[in-house]
């Protein structure tokens, strides 16, 4: 006997949280659209981004609200002092120096967390209730439904800023062709800064939110590992695709594992995503609303 | 390419033997062996990875997960068989090998990133699988005790001991991959590297090498799990997690891409930097903090230290130790004349 209700609630969590990985997942889209860089330490960014929200909100004492401000502007100024110091300089070099770069930043960041801010976990309470709401068959923690709505918004509002606004064009037009771009006027190496100052901001917003749902410490980092199957699913490039893939990738996590988990006793989560990418890889690479750019061998 | 460019390369190598065969065994204390013997089971893993990536500009995130299958299956056979050491060996190699050119299969229709993350996913698929299938990882923990090695009758059990059984097989490694990159083999991996299109024009299979790459690389992988295992006398799947993937590319990046003496170099550095944080911790660290921030600082100065000098290569001498080495090298030999 199948149990709906049993399934609808897997179902209902696999788009919630599905919708949460879309928000890591478009940091890792922005800086690739514009750049062609991979970032492999978009894990350690959400991490961070948690370590200073919690550090403002309990060893200053300030409210939550200056304590998320502050982990923006930390995370903005961040994101723009990386690409100056380290990306910029490794322009037009092949793709596995900038797949290492991010590798190595990741080892520093997951070193500096816990060494600044010490290696326990901290408790990131919003003021919102703990308490889940019952919908029918549905438990739904607020958490979850926050997280979803603040992931939509951003989704949204990113979309809008790429096919509407100035800037977006520009930074289109130089993820589409960098020469063309600068022949145009279009100063390149400062949308290169915007797309990882765009990043630092998704990240901060993530911190907080998968920060309040798993507590700050340096496992917050592992959320980073669900990034490429949602991104390789969705398209490396296309913000849809987040959200495409953030969803299926959600889904078939928590159905997997509420299906599978009592036989293979756990981990399911973590290991299901990747075989759905390794068929994806071998059949569609460039993802559902990818680019269909992809060399060939 | 000859082996010996110069005349005095045959009375350099022949120093770096008797040193390494004679005089560090007499001299040194089984401890400070023990670490050598790290650094010599680290080197079999660099090479390896070299050979795929510095030679053949193919990237894997997944080699710590190939050396923990030959690192089961070389203790599965060893408890469940009773194989000697030998088979157990050959046998851990190539199962990784294999395994490590089914993960290799996505390299001939993708490359770069999407490779990195295909094998990303090879390393934690495997890591599931051997933590999950209780026929792999023998239940209890995940780990595998194994009996020593026995070479000639001898149970191979003081470090002394180990440092020679470890060394015969660093040397086989060393010369080994000398003589592939100088084969037909290793030039066909290079022209892939350097222009795959243009490769394929002159007449190399890329399909046929890339994967021969991949099975060669993950077989020294392999090896590398075995004699890991029969180090520490146990198979522990968390001995190969995804750190230890990222450990072998930043050996060989810090050490120098495509570059037989980087890898050893690397593989030294990136081996003993924990060890002489440790130390300096332990001595110095007294003075400054606490116990318990001392016990914080150490595994996490690791991590600092480690991405800061992988990016400090990329950016500043993107050819590693062994370019430093070679200016070193060249300054010399010209001395006292700059050009």
């Amino acid at each position: 006997m199948f149990d709906w209700q049993f399934f609808a609630l897997l179902m209902s969590n696999g788009v919630l949280i599905g919708l949460m990985y879309a928000l890591i997942a478009l940091g890792f889209v922005l800086v690739y659209k514009a750049t062609d860089a991979i970032n492999f330490a978009q894990g350690e960014f959400v991490m961070i981004a948690g370590f200073v929200v919690v550090a403002f909100l309990f060893t200053y004492k300030t409210s939550l609200w200056i304590a998320v401000a502050v982990g923006l502007l930390a995370m903005i100024a961040f994101g723009f002092g990386l690409e100056r110091a380290v990306l910029r300089k490794l322009i037009g070099r092949p793709i596995i120096a900038v797949v290492m770069a991010t590798i190595g930043l990741a080892a520093i960041l997951r070193g500096v967390g816990p060494l600044t801010w010490g290696a326990d976990t901290k408790n990131l309470a919003l003021p919102i209730s703990d308490e889940p709401i019952i919908l029918g068959p549905l438990f739904i923690p607020p958490i979850q439904i926050l997280g979803a709505a603040v992931s939509l918004a951003f989704l949204g509002i990113f979309g809008w800023f790429f096919l509407k606004s100035r800037k977006g064009i520009a930074m289109r037009a130089v993820a589409d062709n960098q020469q063309v771009a600068m022949a145009m006027g279009i100063n390149v190496e400062r949308y290169f800064a915007l797309a990882w100052a765009m990043t630092g901001i998704v990240s901060a917003l993530g911190g907080v939110i998968w920060g309040s749902l798993l507590g700050v410490d340096v496992h917050l980092s592992l959320v980073g590992f669900k990034v490429f199957p949602v991104v390789i699913l969705g398209g490396l490039d296309s913000i849809p695709g987040a959200i495409v893939g953030g969803l299926i990738v959600g889904i078939v996590e928590n159905v997997a594992a509420g299906y599978i988990d009592p036989y293979v006793g756990g981990g399911t989560k973590d290991f299901a995503p990747y075989v759905l990418m390794i068929a994806a890889l071998m059949v569609r690479p460039y993802g559902i609303f990818g680019k269909r750019i992809i060399e060939r061998v | 390419m000859a082996l010996y460019p110069l005349p005095i390369a045959r009375w350099a190598v022949a120093a770096v033997v008797v040193v390494f065969f004679v005089v560090l065994p007499l001299v040194l204390h089984e401890y400070y062996l023990s670490i050598i013997n790290l650094v010599s089971i680290a080197v079999i893993g660099a090479l390896g990875l070299n050979i795929l990536v510095g030679y053949t500009g193919q990237i894997s995130v997944g080699h710590g997960a190939f050396m923990s299958v030959g690192a089961y299956t070389a203790a599965n056979l060893a408890v469940r068989m009773g194989a000697p050491w030998p088979v157990n060996l050959l046998a851990g190699g190539l199962m990784a090998a294999l395994i490590g050119a089914i993960v290799g299969i996505p390299s001939l229709r993708i490359k770069g990133l999407y490779l990195a993350i295909a094998t990303l996913a090879g390393q934690l698929i495997i890591e599931w699988t051997i933590n999950h299938v209780t026929f792999i990882s023998g239940g209890v923990q995940a780990s595998i005790e194994v009996p020593r090695p026995e070479v000639f009758g001898l149970r191979v059990a003081s470090q002394r001991q180990m440092y020679f059984f470890l060394l015969v097989f660093v040397v086989l490694a060393v010369v080994g991959t000398m003589n592939l990159v100088r084969s037909r083999i290793g030039r066909a991996f290079v022209a892939i590297r350097d222009q795959d299109i243009a490769a394929e024009i002159i007449g190399i299979n890329i399909f046929r090498y890339k994967l021969l790459a991949f099975a060669i690389s993950s077989f020294y992988a392999g090896v590398t799990g075995v004699l890991y295992t029969y180090y520490l006398g146990v198979a522990n799947y968390e001995q190969f997690q995804i750190n230890v993937s990222i450990d072998y590319l930043a050996m060989i990046i810090i050490g120098g891409l495509g570059s037989v003496l980087g890898s050893i170099f690397g593989a030294a550095f990136v081996t003993l930097l924990p060890i002489l944080i440790r130390w300096t911790m332990e001595a110095f660290g007294g003075y400054l903090f606490s116990d318990a921030a001392i016990l914080n600082i150490i595994p996490n100065m690791r991590l600092i230290l480690f991405g800061a000098l992988i990016i400090l290569f990329l950016i500043v001498e993107p050819e590693g130790l062994n370019r430093l080495w070679r200016n070193v090298r060249s300054y010399f030999r010209v001395w006292p004349f700059a050009y």
